[in-house]
């Protein structure tokens, strides 16, 4: 498994307020290529989760090994896309997407080729020398997932890449990315509020909830890939997604979190 | 200023609002139309207007007056040609140029690191805060006669007045530009394999050059703001000495010429500093 997660507990002390339970003793394996949603409402510690596999928060116990190392700290391995894009503003995008691989140690005869590819691979293959404040939103979020994919991290760990757009833009980047992948087979792990684009996505969904912050269930997704937009209006993506959306609203109405 | 193409940071695929077309709705009537056309002029009218009206009022109210308290624009003009012919006008220019340029580059040289320094480390913003606090309430005339007596009537002494002057706001702007760099560029970077001195070089001076920049640019101000106080120490020459002497024998033109001089030199500082400005974060989305 590349991604394994045991017996994580994350807890926010803060002065004055009682202690907030973020995680609460989570298991979790994931890996061989699969990509997996977490949905759940806010609070429920999806972004905890996926920040403390990135390195980026420490557990309060429990640990996090991917590809068998233990997990200490951020590491370029494991590739994160974040909801605001985080791309540098005073870079191009080219220069955006050499900044992991310069860290690397790529030679600079080769650092043309390996950012042309992963450009081509998102399609912003006219736009090297561009500015982020001159892209859209979904422009912008292609570049960083380029950016991510270029030091061909083993896992990519997305927190609500598409949040920010449009329905249509996030159509088309959810496509995108199911091509991306084809090409790539990376694990993923895709944090999301939208069921929908969950059940599109994932071979499993990941079910929390909030209160402690806890996995409910997991429901695998019996679509096969290559998907389409056709597999959204099949019987078996409908069903799919009832399942998910029972089980998401299932802790709800039943008043916590709330 | 130029406009972008993006209505505001997170909204995607708006059309750019003209500017006017936002400003005034339409009117009606011919009053309506002389001012709707009248907010469409190129900027450059409204500059020359505005200089034009300016002295008119001036000339206006030294006609009121009248009594050489406030001399008319013909006078000062011709106290501009004779201070000109007394030839030492131009190393007055020369010498206030050099000690305003000299302070402003070693005040703000030395206040990026500081300002640094108080951003990024907690050490940092312990150890100086208080003193960058405590200094920034004293006036810079305050302190000259303990220049003088410790560094005597010389370059030095006047230099540093500035110096001192110019050190504070760039301090001030560069800690606030090194507290305001986005955590998520930051952790982008880390997530990259950016060790902590890559993130310093790579994403936080890049990010913190715009507020150095304002910093620099309100630094400039306090330069010429304490040139005439740094011009108390025993000058003889530059435009604060210009304007000391000046009151000294009551020659009022004289005074306005000094003054018209400052600015006017320093408005031209102030659009190298500003155009240096736009250059450098022409990647900043702007309203």
């Amino acid at each position: 498994m590349d991604i394994r997660v045991d017996g994580l507990t994350k807890i926010f002390t803060k002065a004055r307020t009682p202690p907030f339970v973020a995680l609460d003793d989570v298991d979790l394996a994931c890996g061989g290529g699969e990509i997996v949603a977490l949905v759940g409402p806010s609070g429920c510690g999806k972004t905890t989760l996926l920040n403390v596999i990135a390195g980026l928060t420490e557990p309060t116990s429990g640990h996090v090994t991917v590809d068998g190392v233990a997990v200490t700290g951020p590491g370029p391995e494991r590739g994160v896309i974040f909801q605001q894009y985080a791309l540098f503003p005073w870079m191009t995008v080219r220069e955006n997407v050499e900044f992991g691989l310069r860290l690397r140690g790529v030679r600079r005869s080769q650092l043309r080729g390996v950012v042309d590819h992963y450009l081509e691979l998102v399609g912003l293959g006219d736009f090297p020398d561009t500015l982020p404040k001159e892209l859209s939103g979904g422009m912008k979020q292609r570049c960083a997932i380029a950016r991510a994919y270029a030091v061909q991290p083993v896992v990519m760990l997305m927190d609500e890449p598409f949040g920010a757009l449009d329905a249509m833009t996030r159509v088309t980047l959810q496509e995108q990315l199911l091509d991306t992948w084809g090409q790539e087979r990376t694990t993923i792990m895709f944090i999301t509020h939208d069921v929908d684009e969950a059940v599109y996505l994932a071979r499993r969904v990941v079910v929390m909830a909030s209160n402690p912050g806890r996995i409910t269930k997991i429901i695998d997704v019996d679509l096969p890939y290559p998907r389409t937009q056709e597999t959204r209006l099949s019987e078996a993506f409908v069903a799919s997604r009832a399942t998910v959306w029972r089980e998401v609203w299932r802790p709800m109405v039943g008043g916590e979190g709330l | 200023m130029t406009r972008l193409g993006s209505a505001g940071s997170g909204k995607v695929g708006l059309d750019p609002v003209p500017v006017q077309a936002r400003a005034i709705p339409r009117r009606s009537g011919v009053v309506g139309r002389v001012l709707t056309r009248l907010n469409r002029l190129p900027m450059l009218a409204y500059y020359v207007a505005t200089i034009a009206l300016g002295f008119a009022l001036w000339s206006i109210l030294a006609r009121l007056v009248g009594n050489g308290l406030l001399p008319p624009p013909e006078t000062v003009a011709r106290a501009f040609r004779s201070e000109y012919e007394r030839g030492a006008f131009i190393d007055d220019i020369v010498a206030s140029v050099r000690r305003v340029t000299l302070g402003f580059v070693i005040g703000v040289t030395a206040a990026i690191p500081f300002g640094f320094a108080m951003g990024w480390y907690r050490w940092g913003r312990g150890l100086l805060e208080p003193w960058v606090q405590f200094f920034r309430t004293i006036p810079a005339l305050a302190l000259i006669p303990l220049y003088v007596i410790a560094f005597g009537i010389g370059e030095f002494p006047k230099v540093l007045v500035i110096s001192v002057a110019t050190f504070l706001p760039t301090v001030v702007a560069t800690y606030q530009g090194v507290l305001d760099v986005d955590g998520t560029l930051i952790n982008a970077a880390r997530v990259l394999g950016a060790n902590d001195g890559t993130i310093f070089r790579r994403v936080v001076v890049p990010s913190s050059l715009p507020f150095i920049l304002v910093g620099a640019r309100i630094s400039l101000g306090a330069a010429w703001g304490t040139l005439v106080a740094a011009e108390l120490i025993a000058a003889s020459s530059g435009l604060g000495y210009l304007v000391q002497r000046s009151a000294l024998y009551f020659e009022v033109p004289s005074i306005f010429v000094a003054i018209i001089t400052i600015g006017f030199i320093g408005l031209a500082m102030d659009r190298a500093v500003a155009l240096v400005h736009r250059k450098a974060t022409h990647w900043q989305e702007r309203r």
